[in-house]
């Protein structure tokens, strides 16, 4: 048997299958609709035709139990109810279970699935009395097919509407009514010529009129209503091809146009412009190519919906608007999980119950809107439901009991903000945890796969009447601009999706980054940001010439951690077309792909979380401390890569505290220092910050002593955050800022240490800021306690 | 009977099933791949699509050639799309007996061992048939 053969047969299924689910759960919305029962009826029959023809057993008796009870139901003998549905739904899940097989293992499994063919058969009994059908239409419970007779011809498939010639010529004003008519007649009283024929032969028309007219005949054959004919599979692969081949052609494209801009050849110039129209158009024809509406992915979302409605008890309508908005086929497929998980949330969390609804004055179902349009060059899908909505309070009071911010910067929280609280990692709203949605994926993976493609995700509420999602995606991934810069003669492109800005440094300017033992850092607006090197991290080695006369610095953010790039030259701005790297190349985590430039010579895209994990930014697993997060379990392991910052007090051996944590370094004035309660504060950015004295708190000095130990009069300060606090930590001086992995070993643990660890052929202590905090300012901790907090 | 196109590196002459083989350039400009394995010495746009070429010397653990010779690039289809290997020269297409083939010798070692899966005798020579994947291995390679 050739292979294409069930090849074809698996697409051509499981495309069937997906339209089945899909009227199937129209026509339970409407049970009258019987041009919907009508092409059920052909999807299922053509299946099992062929799986008869192809001698797969099960798959043909589990379809034909099922074309036997909708036949029943086209003659009107079988009323559409929910029990019919769901069964008629569970044989599209048999079915594609045995497709599954069939290309896993060329057979069907040969299991009898016989519970659901005796519940498809049980319910063909359940024919209530009705008029005689007519014959004609009925279509008898036949036994299963001789393989040779499976070819479906027998169905009554609509025909296609095409035009007779005759109305055509009409139509087109090449012949008189009437002329035509006299044609028919000629012909029913046994003129074997065909009509053009008759009427050249005539003189009423001439061959080319005749010629026209049947091309447009059959034009509108092809624009018909019959989509088989209109329609041809291609592969991606070739498609994949074609966008490279016209890739290569714009380059050549824009060589020429540079070439005969300067040339004085006018033939050669209107040659070129017709190139380069020739050339825009097949470019954007081929992107076309690999659009695809997104009812791609919104159609198995109403079975999902009936079904989750189904174990819910709920009553759930979903409408879909912009059906046909089109994506490019990799964002279509990497935002399908999201998108599933949005709809099961809605269901799961935001719907009420029926009774609670109509309490509320709502109606008793539920809509669910699924909204998909373009604007300005993106498409916004947007989720929304007229459910409960979400309280803001709520998720503050969740959010900070989970210990993900504190109180007071809960408090301070605008509503929008408190809203998208629920992106973090670590949220989950819902009070226990149902099947359906609590499985672990959170609403923070849905924004972290949106945002993997370029994409943005935005949430909005109304108590007691409905939350809406809005997701931003770009409408390619094939192409995006970049920012490209240049290093050590290469080139290399930058996502522009992560650069934040760019920081110049020229002359006595550069010296603003400060090396601390050889990790740079510079301080943009008053934050620390780590410095790395492109040629360092890349291993380009030495740079040639005399040293550069100023720094660019690519301010990029991979995971939420800011850091600076620093490249030799930066170029421009360009839309690049992504292309993947051979697999020889797939372990470098540095490059994303590479791209072709304008001059034809290939660039390397760099992956930017790639090359932060490089350098020790960010942790390769991912998770990390950013400058933003409130609080880290002050216990976390700490074994992965890392930045830490280590300095001293009272010259005993080094403390460490992770870089991320830190918010800040300063200098500051002792005499700025006020006393109030006891405690020593200093005004600080229009919020009044607490010190301390690492001196007095980790090493028991009196904090008399501690406060002495200023040189020159000056603090060093550390100041960390926690939740939207500032804490400045005095500490000796600083040591250096080092990556590295360390490993916390208990030795030396005791309050507001946690551990020591060899950090470059050092023991240091590592620093368990809240710990120390919370020793020192009791009274700070017992009011966020009194508020719900930590 | 079976076709081979054939190359040299170095002293050696290899061979490769014609079907396997998509075209053969002159050297062509290279993007240089920071932190790959030594082996892979640079990308190059083939008609808008990226192919990594692999230096056949290198991977052969032969001397760079000298400094300004010429190159080779011998595109082969793979699996997972094509790659370059550079070569020194290009020599004919070959028609080959199916019986001139035999294992390569014991005492042939090295990597060059690893990389041959047959021995062609030719009239004046020898022809060492390249595994094409086993060349793309770059793993325990790169590890060097």
């Amino acid at each position: 048997m050739a292979d294409e053969i069930v090849e074809e047969f698996l697409v051509e299924s499981a495309e069937g299958l997906e339209r089945v689910e899909q009227d199937l759960v129209e026509l339970e919305e409407d049970t009258s609709r019987s041009e919907v029962v009508d092409r059920i009826f052909r999807d299922i029959h053509t299946i099992k035709g062929v799986s008869g023809f192809l001698g797969y057993t099960s798959l043909e008796r589990v379809t034909h139990a099922s074309e036997s009870l909708l036949s029943k139901v086209r003659a009107g003998e079988v009323k559409v109810d929910e029990r019919v549905i769901s069964a008629l739904l569970g044989t599209v899940d048999a079915t594609r279970e045995m497709l599954e097989r069939i290309e896993q293992t060329e057979s069907d499994g040969g299991e009898d699935y016989a519970a659901l063919i005796s519940q498809l058969e049980a319910l063909q009994q359940s024919a209530i009395p009705a008029p005689p059908p007519a014959p004609a239409l009925a279509l008898a419970p036949e036994p299963p097919p001789a393989p040779a007779s499976a070819a479906g011809e027998e169905l009554p498939e609509a025909p296609p509407s095409v035009p007779p010639l005759g109305e055509v010529l009409v139509a087109l004003g090449v012949v008189p009514e009437d002329a035509v008519a006299s044609a028919l007649k000629q012909q029913r009283e046994g003129d074997p010529r065909k009509l053009g024929e008759i009427l050249v032969r005539d003189g009423k028309a001439r061959p080319a009129q005749i010629e026209e007219a049947l091309d447009a005949q059959r034009t509108s054959r092809t624009l018909g209503t019959n989509a088989k004919d209109a329609t041809i599979r291609v592969s991606v692969d070739l498609l994949d091809r074609l966008m490279n081949l016209v890739g290569e052609l714009v380059l050549v494209r824009n060589q020429i146009l540079q070439h005969t801009q300067g040339a004085d050849d006018p033939a050669a110039a209107t040659n070129a412009q017709r190139l380069n129209h020739v050339t825009s158009e097949l470019q954007e024809g081929v992107m076309k190519t690999r659009m695809q509406p997104i009812k791609t992915i919104w159609g198995k979302l109403p079975r999902i919906v009936r079904d989750l409605a189904g174990s819910f008890d709920k009553e759930m309508r979903l409408e879909m608007e912009g059906r046909d908005t089109e994506l490019d086929k990799t964002i279509i497929e990497a935002i399908k999980d999201p998108l599933t998980h949005l709809v099961r949330n809605a269901c799961d969390h935001g719907m009420e119950m029926p009774a609670e609804r109509v309490a509320k004055g709502k109606p008793a179902e539920g809509v669910l809107r699924l909204r998909a349009y373009h604007e300005g060059g993106q498409v916004i899908i947007e989720v929304a439901d007229d459910g409960k909505g979400i309280d803001p309070e709520k998720i503050k009071a969740s959010a900070v009991a989970k210990g993900l911010l504190t109180a007071a910067a809960a408090e301070r929280l605008s509503e929008r903000d408190a809203l998208n609280l629920i992106f973090l990692p670590g949220f989950s709203t819902a009070a226990q945890v149902t099947n359906v949605s609590g499985r672990g994926v959170g609403m923070d993976v849905v924004k972290t796969n949106i945002e993997r493609i370029g994409g943005t995700i935005d949430l909005s509420s109304v108590l007691g009447a409905g939350t809406t999602i809005r997701v931003k995606i770009p409408l390619t991934l094939a192409i995006i601009p970049a920012l490209v810069v240049h290093d050590r003669g290469e080139r290399y492109a930058i996502p522009q999706v992560s650069v934040l800005e760019l920081v110049l440094l020229e002359g006595e300017e550069m010296r603003r980054v400060e090396a601390i033992h050889g990790t740079p850092v510079y301080r943009l607006r008053g934050k620390l940001l780590p410095i790395v090197h492109l040629s360092e991290q890349l291993g380009l080695g030495p740079a040639e010439g005399p040293p550069p006369e100023a720094l660019n610095i690519i301010v990029l953010q991979a995971d939420g951690h800011p850091f600076g790039l620093v490249v030799e030259g930066v170029r421009d701005t360009e839309e690049i077309v992504v292309k993947p790297l051979g697999k020889e190349l797939k372990s470098l985590s540095a490059y994303a792909g590479a791209t072709i430039m304008g001059d034809g010579a290939v660039a390397l895209i760099l992956d930017v979380l790639g090359l932060a994990q490089h350098a020790g930014i960010v942790r390769e697993d991912g998770a990390s401390a950013s400058n933003e997060d409130a609080s880290e379990p002050s216990d976390r392991a700490l074994h992965e890569q890392e930045a830490l910052l280590l300095f001293e007090s009272d010259g005993k051996s080094p403390l460490a505290v992770e870089l991320a944590r830190i918010d800040r370094l300063e200098e500051l004035d002792a005499a700025a220092v006020e006393h109030t309660g006891g405690r020593d504060v200093v005004q600080y950015r229009d919020t009044i910050m607490p010190l301390v004295h690492l001196s007095h708190e980790v090493y028991g000095r009196p904090l008399e002593v501690a406060r002495e130990r200023a040189p020159d009069e000056r603090y060093q300060v550390v100041v960390v955050r926690r939740g939207a606090e500032v804490y400045g930590l005095v500490v000796g001086h600083l040591v250096d800022i080092v990556d590295t992995a360390v490993e916390a070993r208990p030795v030396g643990r005791r309050p507001g240490i946690r551990g020591s660890a060899i950090v470059q052929g050092r023991v240091v202590e590592l620093l368990d800021v809240d710990a120390v905090l919370a020793a020192a300012l009791p009274e700070v901790w017992a009011h966020e306690a009194a508020a719900g907090g930590v | 009977m079976a076709q081979y196109c054939t190359f040299r590196v170095a002293d050696l002459m290899f061979g490769v099933e014609v079907e396997q083989v998509q075209e053969v350039l002159r050297g062509q400009r290279m993007t240089r791949v920071p932190m790959a394995s030594h082996v892979v010495r640079g990308l190059i746009n083939l008609r808008g699509q990226i192919v990594t070429a692999v230096d056949l010397r290198r991977r052969l653990s032969i001397e760079d050639r000298a400094e300004g010779e010429d190159t080779m690039n011998v595109v082969v289809r793979g699996p997972e799309g094509a790659v370059s290997f550079l070569v020194d020269d290009i020599g004919d297409v070959l028609d080959v007996p199916d019986d001139a083939f035999e294992d390569p010798p014991v005492t042939l070692g090295g990597v060059t061992r690893e990389l041959v899966t047959s021995i062609c005798k030719l009239d004046r020579s020898l022809l060492l048939v390249l595994d094409t994947q086993r060349a793309l291995e770059l793993t325990h390679e790169a590890a060097q």
